[in-house]
């Protein structure tokens, strides 16, 4: 049972500063409440490298027998739900997998390009479990919570080795052995990749265990399902609502347990490295059930994206970062220079300016320092390529004239040879010969719903692995750490700690007819029925875009106080007009993709708002949240770690009640807090 | 570019389906074909028509997810402008057609994948067949140390290059027996090629053939144009080993 958990009653939104403040009734900022202090109480105390020991140790056991009896439902087959669906399969659970994809391998996990992180020390180049942890909370501008990290770092060995023995094909070198590459942030070789293809290897890898317990009997399978609400019994997840995205037909199934697998949210963005289907539904529901939301203004900015070429653009495509290892990023020294052919430009006119500001790291440094820095250029003017309405030439260079001088190109075409073409295709221009041009888009996002050390969320039952949770990269994720995380969540973790709580169950059967579930099956239909009816005249995809310029341009790479609050009253806006004017053709008996998009950016306008507050909120610039009023003489974020330095987990308070804030304080036993400098 | 789409449209699985002409006067040659299909669903929406359902997801080339039979051929023809590879879907950019054309777009057509919706057909078929081989049993926690068993980097590297199959289905859709030998064969030559992957390798190709063909895939008479539409690259050869250990198994 969780009755070691510690933190509030989410039940009774408690205590924050009231209605006796005047006239804003205790609202900061006229924007949210405070309330009472979170804490984890899962994590052991003692020495960082015993507590995951310990902590498996004291979770309870669940005999085999029982466990054919207990019923886990997952949403979400990327790298975190497939491999724990398989790994809870395995071990003899009943499970059901849901994904909104035509099948369990398409999640976006495989896309991922670069690599996955892993303290094997092969190099012998100092690396260790420990760096590996300080590297990942320094990277995070420190703001994780050391004994996740820790943990993450710990079993990062044995993913390698569990996905060797899959048959994942990684890179070797000729001896037979698995090669090494550095990558953003680190200054030692610990990634583990498969040409620029790790994510899809790895994710097929935990496909083919998924799908052998779908063989098995073990697991079932609900692909062209998206879930849409989360059932919630006498305080406990019992279940979900899901769509039948062919039929239409809303389903409920009961569990032991929910896990959500569901990954990020970049998607309020609109435009994204996400695939297109990316959606906050999932986790959104469990917010508004009682699932705290922590850190949503944490998101990443990548450095490496193709530039935007137009506004009936879909997506972003990234490209991989481990290109930062040979390709040299500069622009113009002047600006007349800026639409010259870049090879005509002489290496005394070129600025290398990450190489300049940051000697140390050069062009390794962490993505949202390349990022910022690739903003600052382009604001004072010395950008590149097609000039954008409004906004002057958004685009830096990522040359590799060097390093095919030094290697030759048949081995960059060994080593990037995907990643170029990809760019050919996209630009119409070929990178072996002019240098390619690249600009920061948005990628990941760090913040999630709140979880404790056992990944559970604070409705019990409920838990949360992978880029859905907030758990582990801080206020800024390092290169090849987010499928290191997903696979250390689904393989090693959750599969550990769920067992405690699966442990007090099979809990009481919940009738069909229980008004919790009652509940949950009518808001569902009525939120269609309200999209099918309302008959406006504007397209989902019109809204998703408006509400992507105003988050990308208030709530982007920098953020301000004036600038937040005035994306909050568009938000607002935005979201009155969405359920009055949106039109959404069809029915919901057959499959009809509006409507599937209208329910995920109904809720990417009520998160947009929430990113807003928390951004607001948050004084301070760390990691991927930069705000303007806090930077050093020079330009750098400024943290504030005696006001910041602590989890920010939003409690829902109700339909036009301000949020409520809960504080997880970071407290650094292991680790001493600096200020991060890669100079 | 101003271009005409002829695009299927069918209501449901059993409804009778049929080409309807669109025109499009506005098309950027930078913009993706999907995208290009976005533009078209905001007209139609806005003229009360239903939108066309198609599949895509990364829209990166890399998941597989969308699959469309462009001009009669499965994913369509990047025309020479950016080289003759083949391509994704979502790869192809309107660069490749030319001002005022009129392009034909179906569905994948093959008995195993039935049409869903207008554009968007059933794959599950190729995961009934991983579930049934397609894997090496290595249950979580029980794997040995990475370094334990060295890969001679040539077969890696062949693993590798198999593995990269996106399961999109452009083999069958482009086989005229609409086999999905092409799919099949990248998987077990994937596993063939890996020390870890032999204690299972009869039983699994056994099995995934087995698989393949209660699903209703046809047989491979060796046409090759599966490979040729394959925007992976994966080999014809591949079909040769499955072949190959398929008589081999027979053997076990």
């Amino acid at each position: 049972m969780t009755d070691t958990t510690t933190y509030p009653d989410t039940a009774a939104p408690s205590t924050g500063p009231d209605s006796d403040s005047g006239s804003v009734s205790g609202l900061v900022h006229g924007v949210y409440r405070e309330g009472e202090p979170l804490f984890d109480s899962k994590a052991p105390a003692g020495p960082i490298d015993k507590k995951w020991n310990e902590r498996k140790f004291a979770a309870k056991l669940v005999n085999p027998a029982n466990r054919r009896k207990l019923d886990v439902i997952i949403v979400g087959t990327g790298l975190a739900g497939g491999a724990a669906a398989a790994t809870l399969g395995e071990a003899g659970y009943n499970v059901k997998s849901f994904c909104y994809q035509d099948s369990p391998r398409r999640a976006h996990s495989i896309a991922a390009q670069g690599g996955i992180n892993a303290a094997k020390n092969y190099k012998e180049d100092g690396d260790s479990v420990f760096r590996l942890f300080y590297d990942t909370v320094k990277g995070g501008d420190y703001r994780s919570r050391e004994t996740n990290v820790y943990r993450l770092a710990e079993v990062s060995a044995n993913i390698i080795d569990q996905c060797v023995a899959q048959g994942v094909p990684f890179a070797r070198e000729y001896g037979g052995l698995l090669d090494n590459r550095s990558f953003g942030g680190v200054q030692v070789s610990r990634t583990f990749y498969a040409r620029g293809q790790t994510g899809q290897q790895l994710l097929i890898g935990a496909y083919q265990a998924l799908e052998r317990q779908v063989g098995a009997g073990t697991v079932q399978m609900f692909a062209r399902h998206e879930m849409v609400e989360l059932i919630v019994v006498d305080g406990r997840a019992r279940g979900i609502i899901a769509r039948d995205m062919v039929t239409g037909e809303i389903e409920t199934h009961m569990a032991d347990a929910v896990v959500l697998a569901s990954g990020g949210y970049g998607n309020v963005f609109f435009l994204s490295t996400n695939a297109m289907g990316c959606n906050v539904t999932a986790t959104w529901r469990a917010y508004r059930k009682g699932a705290y939301f922590a850190n949503p203004c944490y998101t990443q900015i990548h450095p490496t994206c193709i530039p935007v070429h137009g506004d009936k653009q879909s997506k972003l495509t990234l490209m991989s970062e481990s290109l930062r290892n040979d390709g040299r990023i500069w622009v113009p020294k002047r600006k007349e220079d800026c639409d010259k052919d870049p090879r005509q430009i002489p290496e005394e006119d070129r600025d290398y300016y990450l190489e300049r500001i940051y000697p140390g790291f050069g062009n390794l440094v962490p993505r949202d320092i390349a990022s910022r820095q690739a903003k600052n250029m382009c604001d004072e003017g010395r950008g590149v390529g097609p000039e954008v309405e409004g906004q002057g030439r958004r685009g830096v260079y990522l040359d590799f004239a060097d390093a095919i001088g030094r290697m030759g190109e048949d081995a960059v075409r060994t080593k990037y040879g995907n990643l170029f073409d990809m760019y050919q295709r996209i630009t119409g221009e070929n990178p072996y010969e002019v240098p390619m041009r690249i600009y920061p888009a948005v990628h990941y996002t760090m913040g999630g719903l709140w979880v404790d050390y056992d990944l559970q969320s604070t409705i019990p039952g409920l838990f949360v692995a992978g880029e859905a949770n907030f758990s582990d990269h801080g206020a800024n994720r390092l290169g090849a750490s987010a499928l290191m995380q997903g696979l250390s969540d689904g393989y090693f973790v959750l599969p550990n700690t769920i067992r405690d709580y699966l442990a007090s169950g099979p809990y009481p059967k919940v009738a069909p007819d229980h008004p919790a579930v009652v509940e949950a099956q009518e808001s569902v239909r009525s939120r269609i029925d309200t999209f099918l009816s309302c008959q406006g005249t504007r397209s989902v995809d019109s809204f998703h875009k408006e509400l992507g310029q105003i988050m990308w341009e208030y709530c982007g790479m920098e953020r301000t106080e004036e600038g937040l609050k005035y994306a909050i009253e568009q938000i607002r806006a935005l979201k009155a007009e969405f359920w009055t004017n949106v039109r959404v053709l069809g029915t919901n008996d057959q499959l009809n993709q509006s409507l599937e998009k209208a329910g995920r950016v109904a809720d990417f306008i009520e998160l947009g708002e929430l990113m807003c507050i928390d951004a607001l909120h948050r004084r301070e610039s760390c990691g991927g949240h930069f705000r303007a009023e806090s930077q050093t003489e020079d330009g750098e974020a400024l943290r504030h770690d005696d006001d910041f330095a602590y989890v920010a987990a939003w409690a829902f308070d109700g339909d036009d009640e301000a949020p409520i804030l809960h504080k997880e304080d970071l407290v650094y036993e292991f680790i001493e807090l600096k200020q991060r400098s890669y100079k | 570019m101003r271009i005409k789409v002829r695009i299927w449209r069918q209501d449901g699985p059993a409804a009778q389906g049929k080409l309807v002409d669109y025109d499009l006067d506005d098309i950027s040659e930078d913009m993706s074909f999907l995208e290009m299909l976005d533009v078209l669903n905001e007209d139609l929406n806005e003229r009360g028509v239903e939108p066309v359902a198609f599949d895509s997801d990364c829209r990166e080339g890399i998941c597989g997810m969308c699959g469309l039979v462009i001009n009669g051929r499965p994913h369509g023809n990047t025309g020479g402008r950016d080289g003759e590879a083949n391509t994704t879907t979502c790869q192809l950019h309107m660069r490749s057609f030319a001002d005022g054309e009129t392009i034909t777009i179906e569905p994948w057509r093959a008995d195993a994948f039935p049409v869903i919706r207008d554009l968007v057909v059933d794959r599950t078929a190729f995961d009934r067949i991983i579930a049934a081989g397609g894997f090496i049993s290595a249950n979580t926690g029980s794997a040995p140390e990475a370094h334990a068993v060295p890969v001679e980097k040539k077969r890696a590297d062949r693993a590798f290059d198999v593995a990269t199959c996106i399961g999109c289905g452009a083999c069958v859709a482009a086989c005229p027996n609409a086999s999905g030998m092409l799919f099949v064969g990248a998987k077990i030559t994937h596993l063939a090629e890996l020390p870890q992957g032999q204690p299972e390798r009869w039983t699994r190709v056994q099995a995934m053939v087995a698989e393949h063909d209660a699903d209703g895939f046809g047989g491979c008479t060796n046409i090759g144009e599966c490979s040729a539409a394959c925007p992976k690259d994966i080999p014809l050869d591949v079909i040769s080993t499955l072949n190959k250990d398929l008589r081999r198994s027979m053997l076990h």
